[in-house]
Formats: structure tokens, sequence, C-alpha cells
């Protein structure tokens, strides 16, 4: 009997909560990190990356707009979908980053507990990072954090599972959206990631995934007038200036995280902080 | 019934009695449904791009009658509508003005002095907007007020419920009758082809709106679902292009309602082009009714000056 002949697959990008080919149509194939064929990612274009950022900005008002609480328990039933998919996860961990199951296995449970991690700060974000200003007179003033809007993310190429966590993540926790180009060679971690967050409680376009050349997409993303800013971890040391150069012609929030940067240290606010506003508010007294 | 103008033997025929006219209307040939369709779908996968697409936008934006109906309007929403129609991108004073402010009958006299000197027609809904169910002394008082107050297009609704019981000399002549209380005022003529169930009515409405004197036929109100579709516009240009073959008259036709994105608006350019022709493609001939076209519009203008994608903060909110 001869050996069966395994199922390809070629995979499609996630936008606005459903799984559309690239516009370009194009693929390309995926290795390990021995070289071996593991499937075809779609190969997203500027088009898709106007599209995700158009269902980022549709998708903003209502979770920015939905309670903390909410947004919490959204993150959490993640977590728990993430759980389920735990043994795909370390095989696709393993095969992308060439490491042995049993390391692959701790950076997967790292990327759930930092998923969790981050769950549990929506709702505590306002009171950590707001406050109640001291004022002379008979009135209050609030400083309360505010997500920034559309964020562009551009994921880390090397920690396909841990790194995307950690730079995702706290991008929604605040009720930001985003638009994350997942890293080039080792996609498959985040792909399978889109699958578990279709099929989770989070609304469709809060998170947007293209697979694809880094390179391609990014400064498109980063020149949108319509993005808020805009994470450089994944960036490309050659093109980084150009990309920050481009942010700042619309004014962008720009976060220079360094692509060297260690997923597996224990996370802190700066990411969360990145994408923040404070708006103050006076209140005069009431009647 | 009396003809409008003075027409060819056969289409002076048409309008002779209720009988002759309704024997006209449903000896127009059926539509073939399948066939506009594929046409209308295969037209629109055209690509349209660089300084095509530029010119496009350019004249799509020409052709957009501004509008706003809604029971929240003030003077001060009409106001900053009939800013944006005289410049619609402040930063870019290249960008075309618009052909007209399309607003209800009371918002009139704010559009129409805003508007003194521009260019710019004042169109006005009458003739009990959006349903029609009125008497013909009100819909008639609704047309000649808004004339009065300044409007120079008029945009009245056919009695749907007439047309479809088959009562078509009653639609004729209040179309006649709405045209003489316009004046000098163009008059465009909307069909509701979402409530005309069938391609072959929206022919038979056109024809009639056509042969009664209306100087437009536009497709909706734009508070019915479905308001303008490509297939619907296609016919409507089929009976434009053939009313010139044969009275060498150039009608308009103008689409409105759900018509939102610049490739939208390219696709009904495309169709102008391919079933009516060339000289449809100016904004005395076709029209987009729309509010929120307008700004995608200027975003992909911005898109192909500016070279990188523009967003909804660059543009006002109305």
């Amino acid at each position: 009997m001869s050996d069966r002949i395994s199922v390809a697959k070629t995979y499609k990008l996630y936008i606005g909560g459903a799984f559309p080919r690239s516009e370009s149509g194009r693929s390309y194939p995926v290795t390990d990190h021995k070289g071996a064929f593991l499937a075809n990612a779609a190969q997203g274009s500027r088009k898709d990356a106007r599209d995700a950022v158009g269902a980022a900005r549709k998708a903003f008002p209502g979770w920015s707009g939905a309670t903390a609480y909410n947004r919490g328990q959204v993150l959490y039933r993640v977590a728990e979908m993430l759980e389920g998919r735990r043994e795909q996860f370390i095989a696709e961990v393993s095969a992308a980053e060439g490491v042995p199951a049993k390391k692959a296995q701790s950076l997967v449970d790292a990327a759930i507990d930092r998923w969790v991690w981050y769950a549990g700060w929506t709702d505590k974000i306002a009171s950590v990072l707001g406050a109640a200003n001291p004022v002379a007179g008979p009135y209050f003033s609030f400083s309360t954090p505010e997500p920034t809007g559309v964020v562009a993310v551009l994921a880390p190429q090397q920690s396909s599972l841990l790194g995307l966590v950690s730079v995702v993540a706290p991008v929604i926790a605040s009720g930001n959206t985003a638009v994350v180009v997942t890293s080039q060679d080792r996609p498959l971690p985040a792909i399978t990631l889109s699958e578990v967050l279709a099929t989770s409680d989070l609304p469709g376009g809060v998170v947007n995934l293209l697979t694809g050349r880094t390179a391609e997409i990014a400064p498109w993303l980063a020149s949108h007038a319509d993005v808020n800013a805009l994470d450089l971890t994944g960036a490309p040391e050659s093109i980084r200036a150009d990309l920050e150069r481009s942010a700042a012609g619309t004014v962008k929030r720009v976060l220079r995280a360094r692509p060297s940067e260690d997923f597996t240290r224990e996370p802190d606010l700066s990411r969360i902080r990145a994408y923040l506003e404070t708006k103050t508010v006076w209140h005069p007294m009431g009647v | 019934m009396a003809a409008p103008t003075t027409l060819p033997s056969a289409l002076a025929d048409a309008v002779r009695d209720e009988s002759s006219l309704r024997r006209f209307l449903h000896g127009l040939p059926g539509v073939d449904q399948v066939g506009v369709e594929q046409r209308a779908a295969g037209l629109g996968t055209r690509s349209i791009k660089k300084a095509s697409k530029m010119q496009a936008i350019d004249t799509a934006i020409s052709m957009v009658d501004l509008t706003t109906l809604e029971g929240a309007d003030t003077p001060g929403k009409v106001r900053s509508l009939a800013a944006k129609a005289r410049r619609p991108d402040p930063e870019r004073p290249d960008v075309p003005k618009v052909a007209a402010v399309c607003v209800y009958p009371d918002m009139v006299k704010t559009a129409a002095d805003e508007l003194k000197g521009t260019g710019i027609n004042v169109a006005s809904v009458a003739t009990a907007f959006p349903s029609g169910r009125s008497t013909l002394e009100i819909k008639l008082a609704d047309t000649r007020f808004a004339v009065e107050q300044g409007a120079t297009e008029v945009d009245m609704v056919i009695d749907r419920g007439a047309f479809l019981s088959g009562r078509y000399g009653l639609v004729f002549d209040e179309i006649v009758r709405v045209k003489e209380a316009c004046g000098d005022a163009h008059l465009k003529v909307i069909l509701e082809t979402g409530e005309l169930v069938t391609y072959d009515n929206v022919r038979r409405a056109s024809w009639l709106a056509l042969l009664a004197g209306g100087d437009f036929i536009k497709t909706s109100t734009g508070k019915v679902q479905p308001a303008a579709t490509l297939p619907v516009t296609h016919v409507m240009l089929q009976a434009v292009r053939d009313w010139h073959t044969q009275t060498g008259e150039l009608r308009g036709v103008k689409p409105a309602g759900g018509i939102r994105t610049t490739k939208d608006a390219i696709k009904y350019l495309v169709a102008v082009h391919e079933v009516a022709g060339p000289e449809w493609l100016n904004n005395h001939l076709f029209r987009f009714g729309a509010s929120t076209l307008l700004n995608d519009l200027l975003m992909q203008r911005r898109t192909q000056t500016d070279g990188h994608y523009s967003g909804p903060d660059y543009v006002t909110v109305d």
C-alpha cells in the first residue's frame, strides 16, 4: 500500500472576522526551520492592508465602547480557546522555530499565560493609569486613558507565537483595534491564532492578520492616514527609518520596539501605555 | 391627456388616450433579466486605473447631487452642506464643485441663499416625498412652493400604487401637471424602482416618465430598499438612449441611494458610457443622488494625489 498523500493547506488572510483570499491572488510556501514544506500562506498586498484598516476602523467604536469588564471576559474566552488548541500550537511553534517539543511547550504555555495576564488588565488600566487630579476649587478633574484607535502591528519575525501574543494582546486590551502583519517566514501559529479569534467572542475586525512580505505591506500601513499608531517590532532594519518618516506624515504614535526584544521576560505596562491617550475632563460640582 | 412636446407620430399616438398609452407601454420589448444582470456585472469588472481613475473621480464629484433628506435637518446643516458643495475639499481648490444640493422644500431658501452665483443647482424633493400619497392639489402646491423658494430642479415621486394597478393615465397626467407647475425648473421623476418589482415595470415607468416630459428619470427616493442598483440603471439608460434615437432629445438619468463607494460610482460611469453613450458623461445628463459617496470620492482622490491611503478624519463629517 502506498503512503497516504497529506493534504497541504493553503491558508487565507483574516480580515473583518472573515477569511478572504488575498486581493492579489498570491500565496507563498511556508517551510519549517529546515526548509521542508509546511503549507501555503496568502501573500497580502497593499489593498488587503487597506481593507484590513477599514475593517479595524469599523470595529473600533464597538470594541472601544464595550465595558472594560466585557473586554476582559472576551479575552479570557480567547485564552480558553488557545488552551484548547495547545497541542497544535506546540507542533507549529516547534516546526517554525526549530525548538524541541519541551521548549515549544513552555513557549506556548507562556503565550497563553501572557494572554490571560493582559486580559486581567482591561478593567484595571483606568484606575492605574488614570487619576483624580487635585484642584483648588469646588470642581473635580479626572484624567482617563483612552484607546488611540487603529494600531498597525509589525509582529516579531522570530518569536512566532509568544512574540505575537505579546504585541497583539496589549493593543486590544485597552480597546484599540489592530492590523497585524505576521512573521514573514513563520506565519502558521499566527494563522492558527486567527482561527482561534474567529471562533471566540472577539468581534470581527478587532484583530486583522495579514500574512506576506513585511517590507511590502508595512510602508502602506505606515503612511495610511486612518492608522493611528505603529508598532515597529518586526520591521526589517533597512526600512525602519522610512517607516518612521512616513508615520510622522500623519502624526502616528510609533513604538520603536527592537526586534531583539526578549519576550520570555515578564511583561510590564509599557506596551499597553504606548497606545493610550489621556483625556482630562473638568467636572463642575453638581447642582 | 396632452403630449407635452411635439413627438414623432408613433410616440404622439401613444399618449393620445389611456388605452393607447397602456398598449404602448405593454408593447415595449421585455427586459432579459439574466442578460441585463450579466451585462451589468460584466461591465462592473472593468478596471479603471491611474489617470482614467482620477478623471472618473472628478467627473463623479461634478455629478453628485449632495443630498440631505432627514427629519432632523436644520438650516445650519443645510448651510454646511452648501459650503461643502461649493468647495468639497477645502485644502484642494482644484476639486470640482458638485452639481446640486438636494433638500426638502422648506430648506430650499436656505440652500438657495448659500448657493447664489455659484452655478450649483438647488434641487428640492416635492409631491409628498417619499411616498407620494396625497392629493394632486397638495402635490402641485408642494412643487410650486419649492420653485418659488428658489429650487432650480424638482425631484417628484410617481404614484406607485396607481402605476402598479395599471392606471397609467393617472400617473402620466400627474407628471404632466407637475411639469407645468415646475415652470423653468428641471423635473426629475423618481420611479422608486425598489417598489416596481420587475425590470419590465422599470422600463415601462421610464418610458411613461419620458413621454410625460420628465427631464431626468431617477431610480429611487433612498428611503426604500433596494435603492439604486446597476441592472436597474442599465434599463433606464437604455430607455433614455432609445428616447434619443427616436426623438433626438437628450434626457438624463439619476441613480440615488445605496451608492457609497468610489468603486460603485465608477461602475455606474462605465455603464453610462457603454449603455447610453459618452455624451451622457456630464452632469447635465447624469447625476448621483448621494451623501456619503462624496466623502469616499474625496478620500480616493487624496489617495491618488498623495500617494498614500487617506482616512475619514481628513474629510468633513456631515
